[in-house]
């Protein structure tokens, strides 16, 4: 029971001339939410289909449990849920989830899974039938059934309407209550933040940040305010604390950055009132996960 | 963060992980239950395993529309309509079949459960064979019905059957494992067709050129069509060079398709 979730040491993956995976390395820990954030084509499903046994790396070393993600006596203790797809069109969900039952020792009853996911009304009705967010709930529900240690959600939530997103989110986190370990992808940072123990921010296939969702975002918090754009914001730095920072992002949106308390509150305030500016939407904000994406690459993360 | 309250029923389930596989055998019963549901509920698969052979035996030995020779029509007809439900079965509908769970990401997705590839293909061989066992009842009830007197070994014709089966499934697999789904639809029900023109299952090979009679009788329908009419209708022993056409048909075409097969 030592060894990590997931270990990833330096992993390469290449498809013909591009490299998809440049030398990542992780580790998720057992028992706990480990979020993969990162933007589309960063190499997040690349990543976690190497771990299910799906693809052979190209360079690193994936070990999973302890042991090579190709084992066949990883598959009842691993669950998976896949992008997309994977379940017979023409197949009852209650149908599929009953045969997926039949290959474990110790399943959950498939009924009442279904019940749990507001599936039971549409138990009978074939796979290609239910709209987006059902299918993705069967294939969540595939994912969990045969009681495993360790989870691999891939994207679980996209394309989701936010009631099905909850329930998503109140599963994962049962999960991680009854000590399952949990491996997602995702590119919403609120996802990443509300159901992680630990973030790992990829980009063009290397981790450029990770660490708890706390860690990550800081201490740090920001002044936002709206107001007309391409204010002049020197006489504002003059005024503030060394260590801040004012900037324009995007234009009409301003962000300042430093030690935010009322102090500094009050200098901003004074620099509106001198520049004949009146600020809309003033609030204090933590920063986002969002903000540390685009800081450290430069990058929007949608 | 909801509360209980918000959950669609408020199941509380016992997600402590307990994880194991299930028994080798309950896995590929299952599987294989499923896969027989699934043709037996398709509707073009039926009217490809079913209907048309019934039709082609019905329709054929009732009307003189194709010259088999002498004896009644339906000992002609009858072995030819078994061997095409053998390929309808083990080559079309598998191969149309298999090429679409792959395209679905179905064969990916049982990949991941503890189902191991061989307990799949064990499963989907014991389908074919059961459904083939529902269709061999069928013709053969619709075939007495028309006044067959089959003569011949039942055990040999059992085993004519089985190496059909192997070949036509190792072709089908061929296809569906290496080619687009929407190819091997098109590609399945060409090769149905032209081996149900010129395989001896209606209009028998003797019909065509004897250089092109040559090389029809190495398909593997003419060998399946032209074992069973000898064991069936004329009540020869084992027909050893049908036998090993099949049996080179099958060896072949398994071992390309266990080399090429993509999973995905």
């Amino acid at each position: 029971m030592d060894s990590p979730a997931v270990e990833i040491i330096d992993l390469v993956k290449r498809y013909g001339p591009t490299t998809a995976i440049d030398g990542l390395s992780l580790r998720a820990a057992r028992g706990a939410v480990t979020a993969i954030l990162g933007p589309n084509g960063a190499g997040k499903t690349s990543t976690i289909e190497i771990c299910e046994g799906f693809r052979r790396a190209d360079g690193g070393t994936v070990s999973v449990l302890g042991l090579d993600p190709s084992r066949p006596e990883l598959r009842p203790r691993v669950g998976v849920m896949l992008q997309a797809g994977g379940v017979p069109p023409a197949m009852r969900c209650g149908e599929w989830l009953r045969l997926v039952a039949r290959f474990h020792a110790r399943p959950l009853d498939p009924e009442a899974l279904l019940d749990r996911l507001g599936l039971v009304e549409h138990a009978r009705t074939p796979y290609r039938r239910l709209s987006g967010g059902q299918q993705q709930r069967v294939s969540l529900a595939a994912a969990v059934i045969g009681r495993p240690e360790l989870v691999f959600l891939d994207e679980p939530t996209a394309g989701l309407d936010p009631q099905a997103r909850h329930a998503c989110w109140d599963l994962v986190g049962e999960l991680r209550a009854a000590g399952v370990s949990v491996v997602l992808t995702t590119h919403h940072m609120d996802e990443a933040e509300k159901l992680s123990d630990h973030v790992v921010i990829i980009d063009r296939g290397t981790v450029v940040a990770e660490g708890t969702p706390a860690a990550l975002t800081g201490a740090e918090r920001q002044l936002r305010f709206r107001a007309r754009p391409a204010l002049t914001l020197d006489e504002l730095l003059n005024a503030l604390p060394a260590g801040s920072s004012a900037k324009e992002s995007p234009a009409g949106h301003y962000i300042i950055e430093g030690q935010v308390g009322p102090e500094l509150l009050a200098t901003v305030t004074a620099w509106c009132a001198a520049e004949g500016v009146t600020a809309d939407d003033l609030s204090i904000e933590r920063r986002t996960l969002e903000d540390v994406f685009l800081e450290l690459t430069g990058r929007e993360l949608r | 963060m909801t509360t209980a309250n918000d959950r669609p029923a408020g199941t509380a389930l016992d997600l402590t992980p307990a994880p194991g596989a299930a028994p080798l055998p309950r896995m590929v019963l299952a599987q294989a239950g499923a896969e027989i549901r699934a043709m037996l509920r398709n509707g073009e698969q039926l009217l490809l395993t079913m209907i048309i052979p019934v039709l082609l035996l019905v329709g054929f030995s009732a009307a003189p529309l194709v010259n088999v020779g002498d004896g009644p029509r339906v000992d002609f007809m009858a072995p030819g309509v078994l061997a095409l439900a053998v390929m309808s079965t083990a080559f079309t509908g598998q191969a149309i079949a298999t090429g679409f769970e792959r395209r679905y990401g179905v064969l990916k997705r049982l990949g991941a459960t503890p189902l191991s590839r061989g307990g799949l293909m064990l499963a989907k061989t014991l389908a074919v064979i059961a459904v083939e066992a529902v269709q061999v009842v069928i013709i053969i009830g619709v075939a007495l019905a028309l006044g067959w007197r089959p003569g011949g070994s039942p055990l040999a014709a059992l085993v004519l059957l089985l190496l059909g089966t192997a070949a036509f499934s190792g072709l089908g697999l061929l296809m569906a494992g290496t080619l687009r789904a929407e190819a091997t639809l098109a590609g399945a029900n060409l090769v149905y067709l032209l081996m149900l023109g010129c395989g001896g299952v209606v209009f028998p090979v003797s019909t065509f050129p004897d250089a092109m009679e040559r090389v029809l009788e190495l398909l593997p329908i003419s060998a399946l069509t032209g074992g069973l009419r000898s064991v069936l209708a004329d009540g020869a022993g084992p027909p050893v060079a049908a036998m090993t056409v099949l049996a080179a048909w099958a060896a072949v075409s398994l071992l390309a398709a266990s080399r090429t097969f993509r999973w995905e």
